[in-house]
């Protein structure tokens, strides 16, 4: 009742205008909930596995995305609902987190609210399933380090490292040239990975796109890329043994931030000030010629004077770099950014072996290539493609596959892909639901349950008999007592994950079941859902 | 109990068939569109534009007809996209491209329906794709070592661009003049320095290439009007009032006698300024802004040829024809290099008055005229033009060549054929299915031009299970002919990157199956 009394009888209003709010309590309200969440898994159950389908949306402004990234699906969809957008806040907090396996999360995420529907209508109470969940997880975790293996590898020996980015890409429309796409990734990471510190800055590797080409195009520039050109058509467009300064302020006069007025009274003070202004531009460019810079990179743009001047001195010039790529541009050359003229020495011009302008196609793309550079720790993936929206996929899908590199570098334990990791988790964790006295015991059932739905969301995304498959496995895993035993999505034979090198990172499969746990948790202990109703 | 609204009001959801079917029927319908337009006899289009003046476009190009399409449907979305990179990336064959894509997403509803599964026609497409390409490889011709055959090459795979648009009728005679053009560029794609003049009025046959720059600007009063040994400056510098650029500086006087000192100054300032640039030499110079009256008197004194306001473009071109550099600054005139051309004259086309620099040092860029009837046929012989330049720019770099008039699709058909046959499993279906969109390419063509596809399809097919066929369609008889003989050659790029790109787009719409349009971003309603 959302009438109270006070003590002479009267009723007074605790939510205000309530005509004008729905509201919903109790079991509807969690039904309500269960069933939101669920709507969301089913949109992206299709898109698990590498036989998953794509799906299509279209924004607000009509542009067209294709994609099989649960993340990027969810962000896009632009849900109303309060549940909905849980899912999508869990999506993506596995994307933040991991950058992979965010479409099973929801998947595992919808399969947990299904069962947990099923408990609340025998009559258990939604915070005796949130507990038996919580503890369920537990088993199932602890369950991931038994099964999980580790792998060595170093900088020689990649193989294992591109094999698990191969995993990730195989969902992806990308899968052609998965080989090729996981080599880069994972070259890529190697490069800018602090191995001692076990660490990857992702930063420092810039994934750049442009129409045009095949995908097989795609390659790993050692070096930086910038979509700019030369800022006077007649600069030399190749620099060898480049020597930059990369500098924030730009060619023009200064512009104090005090307020200040010049007045000009006579005719005198008109000349010396017109000397001055040419000095400026003078000096500005001698001080980047003392130091030796042979290549300017210039956050701001260039006054007309200013650019004939550098173009005159022979000083090619590139303006308006974003502050990012001058950042990365900075640290791959090794300079530093220097924000004003007078503070440019020798110490702190950069280094590239070759700093290049190509131009692209019929049109008038021109980039700009800064390789051989003296710190090789930025290195720039370069993405071509058939359209723009491959693209764009292929970048989602370049990133997906950096992040399970960097996963790996951070911790190299992995689990045996396909399902496998579900299946003998869902074994381990029913056996262990016998030993729990008390209602518990049900929700952990449950739970077991819940971890077959990714198994059967594979087989069913690969044209097979989504219980049959799943049974046979099952037995399989128990009987061999092998937990590499999963889904055999690309037809090649055997079941054993190990033969087929499909593997995930523990790291992100734990991650998975646990924020999944999480937000069905949430979920399910909200009893009262209360919405301005519509108009 | 029902889900609540997922999603916001007018957001459309689409799922697993209704999904596919309307990616399909987006996607057939706009190679629908655009399929008339295929081919030597293929038709045009008029675009009206719904900005205001309601612009007519007439035009036969297949990325300037979908760029100019409002679509709703998203699948269609990404034919217009694959149509706009091709046009970026080679230039032509984006009619094609679309057509391909349709194709094959029409062949591929019928697998649909037959319950095979999309992934498993993506894997059967990639296979027939991989293979076509090695076909087209095994067959391609390359010249390259021969000049002289690499030139007949470029002027075949000139008049075979053209002959599908409006210059069909001089195409000889464009051809000529696109491949005199490239072969300037001296194997360069920069495109930009072959600069295109369109002039309305007589015909089409009366445009002409020409070695040397032309500029559409007229030259100032007063100044000499042919100058022979031109020597000239090229600037990007202000010659209308030189502002003092030091930030917050202003003039404030107190009596009317300093403004007129300061405005002396001003004037002294402008003066020393073209002395300047008077010192460097030269008879001509030319700027990319606005030349005021008084600096042009000045010039015209000194008998100076001043041209102002030429564009970036032409500013470039012109440093770029006459070998000198843009300069903005005027203290070091040893050190600048100026341009030189041999003679400088004011022409007449038609009406106008244009400035023609000829005999330059670089030889690279020219200029084209167009001339024509009307702005539509203007508008549309440049375009034509365009794409004529650009298959023949790539086709220097990439020399490879395969004849045209649906021989390519016939070769790729045989050897996709024969993968089917080799091919266990529902795959096979898949690629006989790619097969069979290949040649509705050349039946395309056909039915265009009126002929009976079916005949000239059926006799073409057994010709080629010849070794070595060369046969192709001939459009102008109507029969089945030899394409050396009638000369009509295609570039390799152009046809692999159709080959491609149609695929993968294929391949990506066939992979959805949800669609999910989010309720439009609502306006504000400014009526």
């Amino acid at each position: 009742m959302a009438l109270a009394f006070d003590e002479f009888g009267r009723p007074f209003i605790i939510i205000k205008e309530q005509e004008q709010k729905t509201r919903l309590r109790g079991l509807d309200a969690q039904k309500s909930n269960i069933s939101a969440g669920k709507a969301v898994a089913r949109i992206l159950r299709t898109s698990l596995g590498p036989k998953g389908m794509d799906k299509m949306l279209q924004s607000p402004d009509g542009d067209v995305t294709i994609t099989n990234d649960g993340a990027t699906i969810l962000e896009q969809m632009d849900v109303d609902n309060q549940i909905a957008k849980l899912m999508v806040e869990l999506s993506r907090s596995q994307d933040y987190e991991i950058g992979d396996g965010t479409t099973g999360v929801v998947v595992m995420a919808g399969a947990l609210l299904d069962q947990a529907e099923k408990l609340l209508e025998r009559g258990i109470h939604p915070i005796r399933v949130a507990e038996g969940y919580e503890m369920a997880s537990r088993i199932a975790v602890d369950h991931l380090e038994c099964i999980a293996n580790k792998f060595e590898f170093g900088a020689a020996d990649i193989e294992p490292l591109v094999q698990t980015c191969m995993t990730t890409l195989s969902s992806k429309i990308v899968n052609r040239c998965k080989r090729s796409l996981a080599e880069i990734a994972v070259k890529a990471v190697l490069a800018v990975a602090d191995l001692e510190r076990k660490d990857v800055n992702l930063d420092l590797i810039k994934v750049e796109g442009k129409v045009g080409g095949k995908l097989e195009d795609t390659e790993l520039i050692y070096g930086i890329i910038v979509e700019k050109d030369m800022s006077h058509p007649q600069m030399p467009k190749q620099i060898e043994d480049a020597k930059i300064a990369i500098l924030t302020c730009p060619f023009e006069p200064p512009k104090p931030k005090t307020k200040h007025k010049v007045d000009i009274d006579t005719v005198e003070k008109f000349q010396t000030l017109r000397l001055q202004e040419q000095k400026y531009f003078d000096d500005m460019v001698q001080k980047c010629k003392d130091v030796g810079a042979t290549l300017v990179i210039c956050q701001w743009g260039f006054d007309d004077e200013a650019n004939h001047l550098l173009m005159h001195r022979n000083l090619p010039a590139v303006r308006w770099v974003g502050g990012v790529e001058l950042e990365l541009i900075a640290i791959a050359t090794g300079g530093r950014i220097v924000p004003r003229f007078q503070e440019l020495t020798p110490e702190k011009l950069g280094k590239a072996g070759l700093v290049r302008e190509k131009s692209f196609g019929t049109t008038k793309d021109r980039m700009i290539y800064i390789e051989h550079c003296a710190n090789s720790r930025a290195v720039t993936i370069f993405i071509r493609g058939g359209n723009k929206m491959m693209i764009e996929e292929t970048k989602r899908s370049i990133h997906d596959a950096l992040c399970v590199a960097r996963n790996l570098i951070h911790n190299n334990s992995i689990v045996y892909g396909g399902g496998s990791a579900e299946i003998s988790c869902s074994i381990a964790v029913e056996a262990a639901a016998d030993k729990y006295p008390g209602v518990e015991q049900y929700a952990i059932r449950a739970f077991a349950d819940a971890l077959d739905a990714i198994p059967m969301a594979l087989a069913e995304n690969s044209g097979l008999q989504p219980i049959e498959t799943l049974s046979a496995v099952k037995a399989q895993q128990i009987k061999e007592n092998n937990t590499c035993c999963g889904i055999d999505c690309n037809d090649v034979g055997t079941n054993d994950m190990r033969e087929q090198d499909v593997f995930e990172t523990l790291i992100g499969k734990k991650q998975q079941i646990l924020l999944a746990t999480q937000v069905v948790k949430m979920i399910l202990k909200i009893d009262d859902v209360i919405s301005p109703s519509n108009y | 109990m029902a889900a609540e609204n997922l999603f916001k009001d007018e957001a459309i959801e689409e799922k697993g068939e209704r999904a596919r079917m309307a990616s399909f029927i987006g996607a057939m319908a706009i190679a629908d569109l655009v399929k008339t337009t295929l081919g030597p006899k293929g038709m045009d289009k008029i675009l009206q534009s719904t900005g205001r003046g309601h612009s007519v476009t007439v035009t036969n190009d297949g990325a300037t007809i979908l760029k100019s399409l409002h679509i709703d449907n998203a699948a269609a979305k990404v034919l217009v996209d694959i149509s706009k990179v091709q046009d970026d990336e080679v230039g032509d064959g984006t009619t094609s491209v679309v057509v391909l894509a349709g194709e094959l997403l029409r062949e591929a509803e019928k697998l649909v329906a037959a319950k095979i599964h999309p992934m498993t026609i993506i894997s059967g497409y990639r296979m027939a794709a991989e293979c076509a390409r090695n076909a087209l490889l095994q067959k391609v011709i390359d010249n390259k070592e021969d000049a002289e055959k690499f030139k007949s090459d470029l002027m075949k795979i000139a008049m075979t661009t053209l002959s599908s648009k409006i210059l069909s009728q001089d195409k000889e005679h464009f051809a000529k003049l696109a491949v005199e053009a490239v072969m300037r560029l001296k194997g360069s794609t920069n495109l930009d320095s072959i600069q295109i003049i369109k002039k309305a009025g007589g015909s089409l046959k009366d445009s002409f290439l020409d070695e040397g720059f032309i500029l559409d600007k007229k030259i100032g009063i007063g100044q000499p009007k042919r100058i022979e040994n031109a020597k000239i400056l090229v600037a990007n510098t202000a010659m209308d009032t030189d502002k003092v650029k030091i930030y917050g500086a202003r003039v404030r006087v107190d009596s009317m006698s300093k403004v007129a000192q300061i405005e002396g100054a001003e004037k002294e300032k402008m003066r020393e300024k073209v002395q300047k640039i008077i010192g460097h030499g030269i008879n001509c110079f030319i700027n990319r802004q606005l030349i005021y009256n008084f600096p042009e008197e000045l010039f015209a004194d000194a008998g100076i040829l001043a041209i102002e306001h030429a564009d970036f473009e032409g500013i470039e071109r012109l440093a770029l024809v006459t070998g000198g550099e843009i300069a903005s600054t005027f203290d070091n005139p040893e050190t600048v290099k100026l341009g030189h051309c041999k003679l400088i004259e004011e022409i007449m086309i038609g009406e106008d008055k244009l400035i023609h620099f000829s005999g330059v040092e670089m030889g690279q860029a020219c200029t084209i005229v167009l001339r024509g009837a009307s702005f539509h046929v203007l508008d549309e012989a440049e375009r034509s033009l365009h794409d004529a330049l650009c298959v023949l720019s790539q086709t220097v770099i990439d020399s490879r060549v395969l004849f045209g008039g649906g021989w390519p699709e016939m070769v790729m058909t045989k050897e996709v054929d024969e993968l089917a046959r080799r091919t266990p499993g529902k795959k096979s279906h898949a690629i006989e299915a790619f097969s069979r969109a290949l040649q509705a390419i050349p039946t395309i063509i056909a039915d265009n031009a009126g002929l009976d596809s079916a005949e000239l399809i059926s006799q073409l097919r057994a010709d080629h299970h010849k070794e070595g066929s060369r046969a192709g369609i001939d459009v102008i008889t109507g029969s089945v002919g030899d394409m050396a003989e009638l000369g009509i050659s295609e570039s390799f790029k152009v046809k692999q990157a159709i080959l491609l790109s149609a695929t993968e787009a294929a391949e990506m719409i066939l992979r959805v199956d949800e669609i999910i349009t989010c309720a439009p971003r609502k306006r504000e309603d400014r009526m």
